[in-house]
């Protein structure tokens, strides 16, 4: 689905990725954890072909992305900062987004209903407060049915009703078939959703398994301590 | 491309400040026809007007939009969609959006007015002319200086910065050198000189039109003697249309190898 090989970024003098290789050859929901400023955000946007890596290769379902932007037709991404243009009502955004990708979906229907936002479809985007920009944001990434679904800190702002919702809906897209990576500092989160881990630290991927691996690895029981040992220790 | 056009056009259509700028162009306009009651008087101080408040907005605008949909932006990005066209057709929303409330806040007065009865009127179509291309050339310099420029302080203070250098500097500095080298021929210098600078350009390709000898100046002079009005005419219109497409072209060049 994904292959990443020698990925290399540096922004000036700053090395955010330095050769990561990741394979992701199934199905299935992938967590990429790691602390602050490992690379998480640049990684997920090289793939999207936004960050454009200074060497290494990305392949997406079988073609390489460089200097391609058909590919971004199987990707459906959920930004980290929800922020869209001010003088659009959410109705309008909606309908420009599907607009854009020219693909039809009827699912907006039932996720405005999901998430409860039917009263505010009328409201300018700018009045709309953090958590309900949030829901918009999800309802746009979740719109269409794309074989991969990229989502960069879904849970910002969400309120615990909608919270549950986000995660039946990301096992409701697990059990169509597709692959899903997320990024979360929400460690709770994580350990309920995914089904394998990618730990970034300073560029490099240090851990990529299932969780059991990891606490098998670690001996810890704890989720939390199996993550905090890694950081700990760098050696895993 | 026509699609992202459409939606930032209709995004900025909406927004207050295209009011407010279309709202200036009218007054302006009307306080003019008011007071002068001659078309032709209009449209010279409309055109000392135009020549430098056209390229301020275009800049302040341009920038200001670019930083402001940022986001937007990357949103657009993971779509399926071309860099070029994201761009592009922002920028073609911004100028031509600009664009119209200039045309409609100067127009509508002057058409009340009657001026298709007047003779001014190729002068004002010129003078209308001149605007839009300013609006234009001014944005996509305004697009590549936020492009190259992360934050967004530094990007206002450059593009400020230009507008200051090419609306009052540079004649200043034209000026002072024409003064100083005055005893070597400058025809050349001062042709080169015109062409360089898109405000200087537009105020000479209106004088020559409207043939003032007294409010030509010197450039103007040696424009009108070089090149004579019609291939003055031109020629000059053909240099502004390279003061658009360059920039434009570095616009696509500088986002196809931006990281964001």
């Amino acid at each position: 689905m994904i292959r990443i090989e020698n990925l290399h970024k540096r922004f000036q003098k700053n090395r955010v990725l330095s050769g990561v290789n990741l394979n992701i050859r199934d199905k299935g929901i992938y967590a990429i954890l790691g602390p602050n400023g490992s690379g998480k955000t640049t990684l997920i946007k090289s793939i999207l072909g936004m960050v454009l890596p200074n060497m290494g290769e990305i392949n997406v379902l079988g073609s390489n992305n460089k200097g391609d932007w058909t590919y971004r037709e199987k990707i459906d991404y959920l930004p980290q900062i929800a922020n869209f243009p001010s003088n659009l009502k959410v109705q309008e955004l909606i309908h420009m987004i599907k607009d854009l990708r020219g693909a039809s979906s009827n699912r907006d229907q039932e996720l405005i209903e999901l998430f409860a936002v039917e009263s505010f479809l009328d409201k300018k985007i700018g009045n709309l407060s953090g958590g309900t920009k949030q829901k918009v944001n999800i309802i746009l990434a979740f719109m269409f049915d794309s074989p991969i679904l990229i989502l960069d800190e879904p849970t910002t702002g969400l309120d615990p009703v909608s919270l549950i919702h986000l995660k039946e809906l990301i096992q409701k897209e697990k059990a169509k078939g597709k692959t899903i990576l997320i990024t979360s500092h929400i460690m709770s989160f994580v350990e309920e959703v995914s089904d394998e881990i990618v730990f970034l630290l300073e560029g490099n991927i240090h851990f990529k398994g299932t969780i059991s691996e990891l606490k098998e690895k670690t001996k810890e029981e704890n989720f939390e301590k199996a993550i905090a040992q890694i950081l700990i220790r760098k050696d895993v | 491309m026509f699609k992202i056009l459409k939606y930032s056009f209709f995004d900025l259509v909406r927004s207050r400040w295209s009011y407010v700028y279309f709202l200036f162009y009218l007054a302006l306009a009307s306080v003019l026809l008011f007071l002068n009651h001659d078309l032709s008087k209009a449209v010279i101080t409309l055109m000392n007007v135009i020549i430098v408040l056209v390229p301020l907005i275009g800049t302040i605008f341009g920038v200001m939009y670019y930083y402001n949909s940022k986001e937007f932006t990357e949103l657009l990005l993971a779509q399926p969609i071309k860099r070029s066209s994201i761009f592009l057709g922002q920028y073609f929303g911004v100028a031509v959006s600009l664009s119209l409330s200039l045309l409609l806040g100067i127009g509508i007065p002057f058409l009340l007015y009657g001026l298709f009865e007047s003779d001014a009127i190729w002068d004002f179509s010129l003078l209308l002319l001149t605007g839009v291309f300013l609006t234009f050339i001014f944005t996509a310099i305004a697009f590549n200086i936020s492009l190259s420029n992360e934050n967004k302080i530094k990007g206002f203070g450059y593009a400020v910065m230009m507008w200051l250098f090419l609306a009052v500097i540079y004649d200043g500095l034209f000026l002072l050198s024409l003064v100083m080298f005055e005893d070597y021929p400058l025809d050349k210098l001062s042709l080169i000189g015109t062409m360089l600078n898109p405000v200087d350009l537009s105020r000479t390709l209106i004088l020559l039109k409207l043939d003032i000898s007294a409010l030509l100046g010197y450039t103007g002079a040696v424009f009108k003697q070089f090149f004579g009005t019609n291939v003055g005419l031109f020629l000059s219109i053909g240099v502004l249309c390279i003061w658009v497409i360059v920039p434009v072209l570095r616009i696509v060049a500088k986002a196809k190898k931006k990281d964001f």
